[in-house]
């Protein structure tokens, strides 16, 4: 549905993505996660149409962004980051402005508009001034344009940004809704919201694609180390490498004083071996105190921050 | 075609929801109003005179006297008007990103920017309508020529056709509508006081200058003469500013 190879975008000097290459099929959820300033609005521009890349292709149910723009700008729905609404127009006249320029028979044009406007929840506001509405209306008006002319291809550039935490929901159940008869593509640093709504995952940091897999994958590659948890109360050193004398502990790292003589560390140790017993016994037969034991699960979040630091690392 | 409509609808919409062209509209009247009772009252005074002394009275043409002048300071409002006009066009766009949006929509350039061009365009007839009482007026209490009132409204509308495509250019190139009025303002300008300098420069130089002055143009149909070298003027106006307009929102597509 989505093919993109070795895209390329240079702003002056500065290369905002650097040979990104991927592939979307039918009916996936492909989330694009990465830092602020990683490239993900500068893929999405591309591949809305909005300006070209300076090197590479992308095709877009078999179209090419480039030369044959006006075709792909007819079959995805696109919703921008900020999502810029004329503010001077109301709901309706702006749904039917995009009705008519995305091709609409007039017939059709008006249920269609009550349709997506349901759906998008935006039914209540239909005649106020798009200005005039609240951040989360207006994200439902860019969600409902976006939608408006049931496109193949979805491209929403951090759809529940600036949301409250129901509305949040609200749109990622809608955007899971979609999912099947659409291609989704959508953006977003927050990491949850990946795991929850996508079914692949491309991190991306500094306009390199750094790790593209399906959410569990990426969790079951990463966790080769469990990460276990401690505050001991002792003396730091010597708890530190009396820690490190247990069997299948990998390393260990001294964190932060928390209170005079209590120290928190965190131990990493090798999957397979249940280290928290030897822990605690060394712990104790020193006679230092226990305050806490428990192991890390690795979120997402934790994930993305190590694969984002290992790639600066490398680069150094 | 209906994506060029869709963009006239969406562009005058604007215009009228926002207080813009209210408020343009309005003071053109207001002012344009304003010129014609002096002008009118002026005439009275002289053909008073003239009825006192016959002798030596100048040739008292309402025509001449009244609506030449008033075309002439309609064109001078024009001038004042038409970037606070255009300067939205593209740079409000650009500045509140809806340009994103736009950008992405199935709707080629050309039927953008003829859109855009064709609603200010529509909103600077709606001014011009109503001025059209003056001449009427007139004719209720005496005679007008019919020639030189179509000939300066068709020079008027000429005039304000190429000022709006030239504005149409500076807003696609800034996202900041102050910088796009003042350039097309300071430009139109230049062309209008282009041609001064003629007399002073070789005679090759000063017909040029005179020929690429935009009051020049302006001046035969005024007078009630309609020259096909001065439509041509002002329909290439138009054509090269709607160029390069298209060039200008194209050269975001440039490969770079």
């Amino acid at each position: 549905m989505i093919e993109v190879e070795n895209l390329t975008k240079y702003y002056g000097n500065l290369a905002a993505i650097e040979n990104i290459t991927f592939r979307v099929e039918k009916g996936e959820i492909l989330g694009f996660l990465g830092p602020n300033g990683a490239g993900k609005t500068t893929t999405m521009r591309i591949l809305a149409g909005f300006f070209p890349p300076t090197s590479g292709t992308a095709r877009v149910v078999g179209y090419d962004v480039v030369n044959d723009s006006i075709e792909v700008r007819r079959r995805i729905g696109y919703m921008p980051e900020t999502i810029p609404l004329y503010k001077d127009m109301r709901v309706k006249e702006y749904l039917d402005f995009v009705a008519e320029v995305k091709g609409i028979p007039r017939k059709t044009r008006k249920s269609k508009i009550e349709k997506v406007m349901k759906e998008c929840g935006a039914t209540e506001v239909s005649h106020r001034l798009i200005g005039k509405l609240s951040k989360g209306f207006q994200q439902r008006v860019g969600l409902a344009q976006a939608l408006l002319h049931d496109p193949e291809v979805l491209i929403l550039d951090e759809p529940t940004i600036g949301l409250d935490p129901k509305q949040i929901i609200e749109i990622r159940q809608l955007i899971k809704g979609l999912a099947g008869e659409r291609t989704i593509i959508l953006s977003t640093h927050i990491l949850p919201e990946v795991s929850m709504t996508c079914q692949r995952v491309i991190i991306i940091n500094e306009g390199k694609i750094i790790a593209m897999d399906t959410p569990e994958n990426l969790n079951k590659q990463l966790q080769k180390l469990t990460q276990i948890f401690l505050q001991v109360e002792g003396p730091p050193e010597e708890v530190a490498s009396q820690l490190g004398k247990v069997k299948g502990v990998v390393k260990v790292t001294k964190k932060e004083e928390v209170s005079p003589g209590v120290w928190n560390y965190i131990v990493e140790s090798s999957k397979d071996l249940d280290v928290r017993k030897g822990l605690a016994q060394i712990i104790l037969s020193h006679q230092w105190g226990l305050l806490e034991l428990r192991p890390l699960g690795m979120s997402l979040e934790d994930i993305f921050v190590k694969l984002v630091t290992a790639e600066e690392r490398e680069a150094e | 075609m209906k994506n060029f409509y869709a963009v006239v609808k969406k562009e005058m919409r604007s215009y009228f929801t926002s207080p813009i062209a209210y408020v343009v509209i309005i003071i053109f009247l207001v002012l344009s109003g304003f010129f014609f009772y002096n002008g009118i009252a002026y005439f009275n005074l002289v053909s008073l005179q003239a009825m006192r002394s016959p002798y030596g009275a100048p040739d008292l043409n309402i025509s001449e006297w009244v609506l030449g002048p008033l075309f002439g300071n309609i064109s001078i409002f024009m001038l004042l008007m038409m970037p606070l006009l255009t300067m939205r066009l593209f740079s409000e766009e650009k500045k509140g990103g809806t340009i994103e949006l736009l950008f992405t929509y199935p709707i080629k350039d050309i039927e953008t920017v003829l859109g855009k061009y064709a609603s200010c365009v529509g909103v600077f007839i709606i001014m011009l309508l109503p001025t059209l009482i003056y001449p009427l007026l007139i004719h209720k209490y005496s005679t007008v020529e019919l020639g030189p009132v179509i000939s300066g409204y068709l020079g008027l509308f000429l005039m304000g056709s190429a000022f709006i495509a030239l504005g149409l250019f500076f807003s696609s190139l800034t996202e900041n509508q102050i910088v796009a009025a003042v350039i097309s303002f300071g430009t139109l300008l230049l062309f209008w006081v282009i041609g001064w300098p003629s007399t002073l420069a070789s005679s090759k130089i000063g017909s040029l200058l005179t020929q690429l002055s935009i009051l020049e143009h302006f001046d035969e149909f005024s007078k009630g003469v309609i020259d096909t070298k001065d439509v041509i003027y002002y329909l290439n106006f138009i054509v090269l500013s709607l160029f390069l307009t298209m060039r200008s929102l194209e050269s975001k597509r440039w490969r770079g």
